[in-house]
């Protein structure tokens, strides 16, 4: 669905943020963007929807380059941006205004996530609270029903129940046809649902898996005693060594995804092998 | 659903089905709920619900109902009894036995807490579904 190839960006007198980055992202799959703080994140996801232009390489979205900001593309990805800017209308004002742009709009399904959101569909967008003006706009972009749906930081500003609701809305709402990206530093609220990690570091995506092949690979532990163990990454935990060891016995273990993120950035070559090994054993 | 940091979602989520077809929640040749609404419920990805069917279809605890959806197996309860079984006495038994060697416990005195443990807690009126292998 997306196709990144050899991508170099950098913003004005600053070096560059991605060199030669190659990513393809399929539909059917929830991925999660993992980064440290200026990792450039953000400027990832704006480059595959055409905020932002590469210096070298390209972005493809089904085959069109995203650049050239075709029509063909526009109605069919939705971008949810960390920070909003919204009008001062109503969600039905502002859905009978921009709905049309996205040929598979359902205004049925935008007021039904408004009202699991608990948000009212009479309020003025611009007086909400920033939680509630995320929730509209979470609800509006599901409402899109576009094939490529992106977001940055979406739990941010949401209180407790709405993540749940936000969860069950997002389960809904992948299909077979579908490519979901959430980029995110909130990994405990969203953990079980990214099925595909991927982490930028360095300028590059060090690591573009599925949940099931990293822990077909390595396992997550907590040991008393790591000593006689293969331990590719550990940290000091309440109950003992959290562990990162190579998967020998076949089983898969809950991936910890705090601990992942830590080992994978700071640079452990050992673990980015094994994950990126053509064929494991 | 919150889930434990020592066992694979896929894992957990597949024994939260057994738990509910042990309970005869989920009686033989029931429906169970399919992928997209179990993973509303459990807030999880319908990717990993899909593994834990999968899975499920393997050990043969459900079957494939072409176009209708996953069923209970005529024999899902047994199944699942059978493989709870197994488990139980590869992991926990032996884990049970280091203790009670460790702690010097006779194995009369668990056969006699047991007893007093199965009067306290399941009436003898109540029969349960099955005996006692």
């Amino acid at each position: 669905m997306i196709e990144i190839k050899g991508l170099c960006f950098g913003y004005r007198r600053k070096p560059l943020l991605f060199k030669d980055l190659d990513l393809n992202l399929s539909e059917g799959h929830i991925y999660g963007l993992l980064g440290k703080n200026g990792a450039g994140k953000s400027t990832l996801l704006k480059n595959m929807i055409g905020l932002a232009y590469p210096e070298k390489g390209k972005v493809l979205f089904n085959g069109s380059n995203v650049a050239g900001r075709p029509v063909s593309v526009l109605e069919d990805v939705y971008f949810l941006a960390e920070e909003l800017f919204v009008p001062s209308l109503t969600p039905g004002q502002f859905v009978t205004n921009t709905g049309v742009f996205y040929p598979k709009f359902s205004i049925a399904d935008f007021y039904q996530y408004l009202k699991v959101l608990d948000i009212d569909p009479d309020s003025v967008m611009d007086k909400q609270s920033f939680g509630q003006q995320k929730k509209t706009m979470i609800a509006f972009g599901l409402a899109t029903n576009t094939s490529l749906l992106i977001m940055d930081e979406p739990t941010n500003g949401l209180d407790i129940p709405s993540k749940v609701q936000f969860r069950k809305l997002i389960a809904s709402v992948l299909t077979e046809d579908r490519c979901i990206v959430i980029s995110t530093h909130q990994v405990r609220d969203l953990d079980s649902l990214i099925d595909t990690l991927l982490i930028l570091h360095d300028r590059e995506i060090v690591v573009n898996s599925t949940v099931e092949e990293i822990t077909e690979r390595i396992t997550f532990g907590v040991f008393d005693n790591t000593k006689n163990l293969d331990v590719l990454y550990e940290e000091d935990g309440m109950r003992g060594k959290n562990a990162i060891i190579k998967n020998t016995n076949g089983k898969f273990s809950k991936i910890d995804l705090e601990l992942f993120f830590n080992a994978v950035t700071q640079g452990n070559n050992s673990l980015i092998k094994i994950l990126n090994a053509a064929e494991y054993e | 659903m919150e889930f434990k940091d020592n066992e694979a979602i896929y894992l957990q989520i597949a024994a939260y089905v057994c738990d509910n077809i042990l309970l005869d929640k989920w009686p033989p040749e029931q429906k169970i709920p399919s992928v997209r609404d179990l993973a509303i419920e459990l807030e999880v990805n319908p990717n990993t619900v899909m593994r834990s069917y999968e899975f499920l279809q393997k050990q043969e605890v459900v079957y494939n109902k072409r176009g209708l959806g996953l069923f209970v197996a005529a024999d899902g309860y047994e199944t699942v009894k059978r493989l709870r079984k197994e488990n139980f006495l590869a992991q926990n038994l032996p884990e049970l036995f280091k203790n009670m060697y460790l702690l010097d416990i006779s194995a009369k005195e668990i056969e006699e807490r047991f007893e007093s443990f199965k009067s306290a807690n399941y009436s003898t009126t109540t029969d349960k579904k099955n005996d006692e292998n």
